[in-house]
């Protein structure tokens, strides 16, 4: 490539979420003082989806056999077809960018599997730090990636905490490394 | 600290010049707003720098911007000069190669001043963008000591209705101030306010919808310009849903008045009425039977379902009474329904509530029967155990009673508690019945809340001109060549859709439920009268 980027991606295998399933990271270090990280989890699959419209009308078939009413089966059209539009749309996140600018700020974005991003600026003026915090999911203890934002009033007060990476969860060594990354950023300016 | 220039993407195009703009303190940072084009004479540049600081606008020289194109050689030399004629602390020079994208940065610094950090750099770019207006009246293609290039040179946004509307709104906003002036004066007027009438209308439903229409209408019309955000974005939207509401209404009264619907209707009204008092009488009939198998007490059954009977009968004689004006009088008052849907909904809400108005009388009459038991039999209970009730100190204690007394009690104790099932399940089935009606009311009446307070401009203008509502700044890495500078996009991220009802929603006299669940079901179950619906008389955010 012909930018002055760095650009590389880690192997894809050493990754993974909190659920075990794969992830890549990818850093991309636009200049000296600004760096872009993205996770992206695993795409929408066409073998769970074919599997649940199959269940679905399988059992709108049943139905309208049973009751031979013809609004059992356009209900189970719309139904399937609504269901997965509020997924693709509104649930599945396709990849999750963390873009740290120093001196100007940080940028949170998520990118579902529609195409919808939605992105959140925040000024370098109001973040006291980004750390890795412990947290209890369940029954497990799980690792997560935060930035620390502070109070304007005090300082040295923590007033609120802005989690990262929330639907594609990685596990502790992916964070660590863009902990790392962040911290060398932070220090800089 | 790093170094960040604002640079318009207007100005990526244009001719070679000098950068005016603005450096932000404390942020080391510059907001550049306009070039002004060579060939220009430095004296009169200046002259026209301070005529626009005089009219407030805070403006400095920053720079150069050079874009050579073939037969301007002397330019990098000209445009270095230029450093010594406008004296400043700091230089910019930022130049930008035909064929390439990216610009090459270059900061002359005089005297170098560490300043401490400050927040929030978004917010001061646009707010020095939105101080600068004057110096956007002028730009290249007007012929003035200097031209210039800046982000409304191609053109100011703008639309032919909207210009037509404003120059319509002061006359037709004067015209309805004065009417509504005429309105509000008349309806505070003595006649109308007599007890009684204030009393009526201020359980009927359209009598308030009516009030608080008004209320919008003079927000709306008042003749003073809007000037806060919040403020214009309320107008707007009370101003569109109106415009929504009384279009609705129309396109229901022409629907209702075509084809006679509306006598269609009221011919209805009257046998449902008779439908539901027959309906009535049978309930009572069972009840006054072996109701679901349990065994009530004869005299009291019977003079209850004889006093009830005895109730529908005269209102069923009333509305016969009434019958062949219902008609007419629902011709006219459904010509209301122009005013807008709501007043078509609380409409047929005050109509529900006067049809189903026994039930509301049976309802009162069944819990305070149930009421006066239930309070009869704790206290005959206290007696029967030996103890009282202090109101002083609010607690029961124990008292000696006479032996008279405590016979008398216990008499009245018994025959209470075998009454209880019989007027218990009067009590359940008048308030099942009230209750239903209620449902319905509380459903129309969140129905006209919703119209009323649904921000139907905010939301039009979050989905179709959406950089008009900004929540934040977002950031794009644009690709660029090696040697040179980071290249930022910054654009507006508007507000999110979820968040666009919450903030321009207009406040409204929502009717909430009074009491929690708990509290509900604690009256119920005491023969307590309920009013889960409450309307404020104060407004609530």
């Amino acid at each position: 490539m012909q930018n002055g980027d760095q650009h590389y991606s880690m192997e894809d295998e050493t990754y993974t979420d909190i659920d075990g399933k794969a992830i890549s990271l990818e850093c991309q270090s636009h200049s000296g003082f600004c760096r872009e990280f993205t996770v992206s989890s695993a795409k929408v699959s066409i073998g769970r989806v074919m599997a649940y419209t199959c269940a679905v009308w399988l059992s709108a078939y049943i139905i309208f056999f049973v009751t031979e009413n013809t609004a059992v089966l356009s209900s189970a059209i719309i139904i399937t077809l609504v269901g997965m539009m509020v997924r693709i749309h509104f649930v599945k996140v396709d990849h999750e960018t963390l873009l740290i600018i120093g001196s100007l700020g940080v940028q949170v974005s998520s990118s579902y599997a529609s195409g919808r991003e939605s992105t959140d600026f925040i000024e370098m003026g109001k973040i006291k730090d980004i750390v890795i915090n412990e947290a209890i999911h369940m029954q497990t203890v799980i690792y997560y990636l935060c930035i620390l934002l502070k109070d304007p009033s005090d300082p040295e007060a923590v007033s609120s905490v802005v989690p990262l990476f929330q639907s594609s969860k990685p596990r502790l060594n992916c964070l660590v490394k863009v902990y790392k990354s962040c911290q060398e950023i932070l220090a800089k300016c | 600290m790093v170094l960040k220039i604002f640079f318009p993407q207007c100005c990526n195009k244009a001719d070679s010049g000098l950068l005016v703009g603005r450096w932000i303190p404390g942020q080391n940072s510059a907001v550049v707003l306009a070039v002004i084009h060579y060939p220009f004479i430095p004296g009169q540049v200046k002259q026209y720098i301070h005529q626009v600081e005089c009219s407030g606008v805070d403006l400095t020289v920053l720079g150069s911007w050079s874009m050579p194109k073939e037969g301007q050689e002397g330019m990098e030399s000209f445009l270095r000069d230029l450093s010594t004629i406008f004296p400043q602390g700091q230089w910019l020079q930022l130049s930008r190669e035909m064929g390439k994208i990216g610009f090459r940065c270059h900061v002359l610094t005089r005297d170098p001043s560490k300043s401490p950090f400050a927040s929030q750099v978004a917010p001061i770019v646009f707010g020095t963008v939105c101080q600068s207006e004057p110096l956007f009246f002028l730009d290249k293609y007007d012929d003035g000591p200097v031209k210039m290039t800046h982000w409304q040179s191609e053109g100011r946004e703008g639309s032919i209705i909207v210009e037509l509307m404003k120059q319509a709104s002061t006359p037709v906003c004067l015209l309805t101030t004065w009417i509504l002036t005429l309105w509000t004066s008349l309806c505070s007027s003595r006649i109308l306010n007599v007890r009684p009438m204030r009393f009526i209308s201020s359980k009927l439903s359209t009598c308030v919808q009516l009030s608080y229409r008004t209320e919008h209408l003079q927000t709306v019309c008042s003749p003073t310009r809007a000037t806060a955000h919040n403020h214009f974005m309320r107008k707007a939207n009370i101003f569109v849903s109106f415009f929504v509401d009384v279009s609705l209404g129309l396109l229901l009264v022409s629907w209702m008045y075509r084809e006679n619907r509306i006598g269609k209707l009221a011919d209805t009204l009257v046998p449902a009425a008779d439908y539901v008092a027959k309906e009535l009488e049978e309930l009572l009939q069972w009840l006054m039977g072996a109701p679901a198998g349990l065994k009530m007490n004869r005299a009291l059954d019977q003079v209850l379902g004889r006093f009830f009977l005895y109730h529908i009968h005269l209102w069923i004689s009333y509305i016969h009474l009434m019958s062949p004006f219902v008609e007419m009088i629902l011709w006219y008052v459904g010509l209301s329904a122009c005013l807008g849907l709501t007043f078509a909904l609380s409409l047929l809400s005050d109509i529900t509530a006067l049809l189903t108005f026994h039930i509301y009388c049976f309802y009162v009459y069944g819990a305070r029967l149930y009421c006066m038991t239930v309070y009869g039999l704790s206290s005959l209970w206290r007696l029967f155990r030996g103890k009282k009730w202090n109101v002083l100190r609010q607690r029961v204690d124990s008292c000696s009673y006479d032996l008279d007394q405590l016979f008398i009690g216990t008499l009245l104790f018994t025959i209470l508690l075998f009454l209880l099932p019989t007027t218990a399940l009067y009590y359940l089935v008048f308030t099942l019945l009230r209750l239903v009606v209620v449902m319905f009311q509380g459903v129309l009446h969140l129905s006209v809340d919703f119209i009323n307070s649904f921000p139907l401009f905010a939301m039009g203008l979050r989905l179709f001109r959406s950089y008009r509502l900004a929540e934040g700044v977002k950031f794009r890495v644009l690709c660029e060549e090696p040697g040179t500078p980071l290249h930022l996009m910054m654009d507006i991220n508007p507000l999110k859709v979820s968040s666009v009802v919450q903030t321009y929603r207009t406040p409204t006299y929502s009717c909430y439920p009074k009491d929690s669940w708990l509290a509900l079901c604690k009256k119920l179950f005491l023969g307590e009268l309920i009013y889960p619906w409450k309307h404020k008389t104060t407004k609530i955010d």
